[in-house]
């Protein structure tokens, strides 16, 4: 294995420069190390201007979303070695503005959060002393949309999300889902509105990157779809149906 | 105008979260503001893995979990406050049930406890080896809903996300607000509030072997000192027996709860030799693998000094042996754990041992708050893990620290709205004005350090790491916390030098790491300092030099504040004790 390995990073100051730029870095190339640990060791003994997101350095905080030669990554879940003998490219992730060096703008998507309603809605009071009871059948049916870490992979790679940033998104449809088929919840109706709208699952054409690059294997462009049979059959029941007998 | 609310809660974790819909519960016209240096769900509660502790089953007790807690702590907890956490902890975890947290459940559908360290019942609820996510997730979408666009209406909890927070105001002896920096445009922010609860975690980063995340730099327990207020218990510092040994990543107690073993480098179940009792096939609670932390952690070290743990590139470290347990459970109940050995140490503990060593991963020690969250100074609470209530004594137990933070934020969160409502409006032009004097102070730093010939911000923090390591770690005696002392004060005279290189406004990270070493470097003068006061053996505290615990001059918390010439004096206030006398810690026997 060689010593070191190159890490090309994608530069953008906004008060220096109007147009981004590539600075390469040689960086130990240790076998446990993450693309994050590379970037710390520039940070830390190269350069620090270099700006970039991390927290929990475990895959779970959902913060370091980049892309690494060219594909959307957790960069503390993706390991150095994998790119040997290099170089490694890193970008910020694709489909947002950059505020900075690898920092997104994601704004747009926790402005998008509350329209989904994504809490538990509950059409009476639950008791205070006891749970609702809750198989791990009926758990099954929701656990893996509830897996979510908001990483923003998904939206990077989202075709459909490029062209139309309206676009609610694979992140924001199934936690909606998640909460949708959760059999404590009744609040599907309220989020029909917004789920089944343009802007909603009709805007996904089904390319399914978003569940190819899902580092939780939360399998949005399911949920999506799951939904869409679901809006599809309401509507035509819609259609046919006198509405007391909806 | 400076920005106004009615209540700043600095902290979107856990305890953050709770307090601000404590908040909105209590009074919906009150206006409430989350100050965060990260987005919400990014904050440190995200990785809590194994479970959260309050009574369950018909065959456990409110009384049998308030005696775990106060034995775990080695009598230094206070009983009147451990006896409102049991009761209201099985409440608070019920209300997260009912806004939608998917805790694991049993075949008919009700909520399934698992085994933890130093109880003696199962009561740790849980949600496969991902609690801390889930619980995190539900928290901040609950919060989402009294938002001004949300079902649950009110003035609403707004957020200020990524602002740092750099000083707490404090006028005519009341705390009055923040000064904050928004991390994309380097804006500096005064937010006057009526009253702040400071709920920013722990500081595992003063120490380099750390579960804790990048974030976890005590920023609260500074701010509170530096604003007059008392820490308390800072020498108690919980090392976790069982971390990955590049990374330091948390291997969870539920996977010694669900039956895994600790095995030295002959595969020999080395705790037996420390008094916790013999092994036996099942787990047995508060027995072996499931006692207390202080107690594994401490036998490692002992393992090691008789040159029977395996020596890594990372380190000595034992293994944990999970492979009996089978594929389907640990999928089942433990599939964090695989995944993070797959990613970090390239291992499958379905047919591998995972090597472990012991490291740091909480904070007994913080703000000293009373019962309600409130500190000594009056318009200033504390919740979560930066806060000593104190719960946790000199040891907290696993699956603990979790429903304390719901506990104690929601306690908190209701005490504010009630303080609030009854505090007389005060001028807030001296508020901007001090806000204007941090605005210019930080514009200082910023500048002071733009130079090359000082040393970098990074070495200087892992020297202090290192310092924190080799001086308070495990087992410390006089000497070396002498010597940590003093080399903090040089650390601290050094980076008055130190250089950056960044001059940028736009999402200046170095700028925050350097804000978050100043204060790390004060926290860890606290430790150290509370730790040499303190001439005894308890819980997490082991003196080499003072090796029994000592009630008659000892049973006491100690609180450290800083005094105006920037020295500090440590003294010592009574532990509360209702119903269990101070008594020897039994596991295993
Ligand atoms: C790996 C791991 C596993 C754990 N597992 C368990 C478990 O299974 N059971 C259990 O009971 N406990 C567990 N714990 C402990 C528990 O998770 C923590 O004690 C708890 O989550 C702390 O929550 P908190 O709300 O106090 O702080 P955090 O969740 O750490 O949140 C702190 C907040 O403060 C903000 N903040 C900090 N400084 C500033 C500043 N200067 N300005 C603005 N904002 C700021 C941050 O942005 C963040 O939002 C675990 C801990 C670790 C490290
Ligand atoms: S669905 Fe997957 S890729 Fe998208 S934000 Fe969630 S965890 Fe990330
Ligand atoms: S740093 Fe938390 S997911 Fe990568």
């Amino acid at each position: 294995m060689p010593e070191t390995i190159t890490m090309e990073v994608w530069r953008y100051r906004p008060e220096h420069e109007s147009e981004p730029t590539w600075d390469a870095y040689d960086v130990p190339l240790r076998k446990e190390w993450a693309v994050l640990d590379g970037l710390n060791h520039i940070k830390d003994q190269l350069d620090g201007t270099l700006s970039y997101r991390w927290s929990c350095r475990m895959g779970i905080c959902g913060s370091c979303g980049m892309t690494v030669n060219g594909e959307p990554k957790l960069s503390c879940s993706t390991f150095l070695t994998d790119y040997a003998p290099g170089p490694v490219r890193v970008e910020p992730m694709r489909n947002f503005p950059v505020i900075r060096d690898l920092v997104v703008e994601m704004g747009d998507f926790m402005a998008k959060l509350p329209a989904v309603k994504p809490w538990l809605v509950s059409d009476d009071e639950p008791d205070e002393d006891t749970e609702y009871l809750q198989t791990p059948v009926e758990m099954d049916d929701y656990k893996r949309y509830s897996m979510c870490i908001n990483c923003m992979l998904c939206y990077s790679a989202c075709p459909v999300y490029a062209l139309d940033p309206d676009f609610i998104g694979p992140a924001a449809i199934a936690l909606a889902q998640r909460y949708n088929l959760d059999s404590r919840d009744a609040g599907a109706e309220d989020r029909r509105d917004v789920l089944a709208s343009a802007e909603g699952v009709w805007a996904c054409t089904f390319v399914g990157e978003c569940s190819v690059v899902c580092p939780k294997d939360v399998d949005p462009a399911g949920a999506i779809q799951r939904y869409k049979l679901t809006a599809a059959s309401k509507a035509v029941k819609d259609l046919l149906l006198p509405r007391g007998a909806r | 105008m400076p920005a106004w609310h009615n209540v700043v809660i600095i902290g979107g974790g856990g305890a953050g979260l709770r307090a601000a819909i404590a908040v909105a519960e209590a009074n919906p016209k009150l206006t409430v503001a989350i100050v965060s240096k990260v987005y919400p769900m990014r904050s440190h509660t995200v990785s809590a893995e194994g479970g959260a502790a309050a009574v369950a089953g018909d065959d456990d007790t409110f009384d049998e979990h308030a005696y775990d807690t106060v034995s775990g702590s080695d009598w230094l907890c206070d009983q009147d406050a451990v006896e409102a956490f049991v009761v209201e902890a099985r409440k608070e975890l019920l209300r997260l049930e009912h806004w939608g947290c998917p805790w694991s459940r049993e075949q008919d559908g009700r909520i399934a406890v698992r085994a933890f360290g130093g109880m003696k019942k199962k009561r740790t609820w849980f949600a496969a080896d991902k609690t801390g996510f889930h619980l995190l997730h539900t928290l901040f979408q609950t919060a989402l809903s009294y938002t001004g666009s949300g079902r649950r209406g009110g003035s609403g909890i707004v957020r200020y996300d990524e602002w740092f927070v750099t000083k707490l105001l404090v006028h005519d002896g009341r705390v009055r607000g923040v000064v904050a920096v928004e991390l994309a445009t380097g804006r500096v922010e005064t937010i006057v509030a009526d009253a702040v609860i400071v709920c920013t975690g722990g500081c595992g980063r003063v120490f380099p072997f750390t579960t804790n995340a990048n974030i976890k730099t005590g920023d609260g327990m500074a701010l509170a000192y530096q604003a007059g207020a008392p820490l308390k218990d800072m020498e108690f510092v919980q090392y976790h027996p069982t971390g990955l040994p590049f990374t330091g990543i948390l291997i969870t107690e539920a996977a010694r709860a669900e039956g895994g073993r600790l095995l030295n480098k002959d595969g020999y179940r080395y705790l037996q030799d420390y008094d916790l009792g013999t092994p036996t096939d099942e787990p047995v609670l508060r027995s072996m693998e499931l006692g207390p932390r202080d107690r594994l952690s401490q036998a490692f070290v002992h393992e090691m000094a008789k040159g029977r743990t395996a020596e890594t590139e990372a380190g000595h470290v034992v293994h944990l042996d999970l492979r009996h347990l089978g594929e389907k459970l640990i999928d089942e109940r433990l599939p964090f754990v695989r995944e993070l050995c797959a990613s970090y140490q390239n291992i499958d503990p379905v047919h591998e041992l995972v090597p472990v060593r012991p490291v740091v991963h909480y904070m007994m020690g913080g703000i000293h708050t009373d019962i309600n969250g409130a500190t000594p100074l009056t318009g200033l609470y504390a919740a979560g893990e930066v806060a000593c209530v104190s719960i946790n004594g000199a040891n907290r137990l696993g699956s603990n620290s979790l429903p304390e933070l719901l506990v104690f934020g929601a306690r908190a969160g209701k005490a504010v709205a009630d303080f609030v409502a009854t505090v007389p409006g005060a001028a807030t032009a001296p508020v901007i004005a001090q806000g204007r004097d941090e605005e210019n102070r930080l514009r200082r730093e910023l500048s002071d350090h733009q130079h090359s010939d000082g040393e970098r911000i990074a070495d200087i923090r892992t020297e202090m790491q290192e310092t924190m390591e080799a001086g308070a770690g495990i087992y410390r005696d006089e000497a070396s916390l002498t010597k940590a002392l003093d080399e903090l004060a040089e650390l601290k005279t050094r980076f008055a030098r130190a250089s950056m290189d960044d001059a940028s406004r736009t999402f200046n990270t170095e700028l925050i790491a350097m804000l978050e070493l100043s204060g790390m470097l004060d926290v860890a003068s606290c430790i150290v300092a509370s730790g040499l006061r303190r001439k005894e053996s308890r819980g997490a505290h082991q003196r080499t030099d003072y090796p029994d615990r000592n009630d008659e001059r000892y049973l006491a918390h100690s609180v450290i504040r800083r005094k105006p010439d920037g020295d500090w004096r440590v003294e010592y206030l009574p532990v509360s004790i209702t119903r269990w006398p101070p008594g020897e810690r039994v596991y295993g026997r």
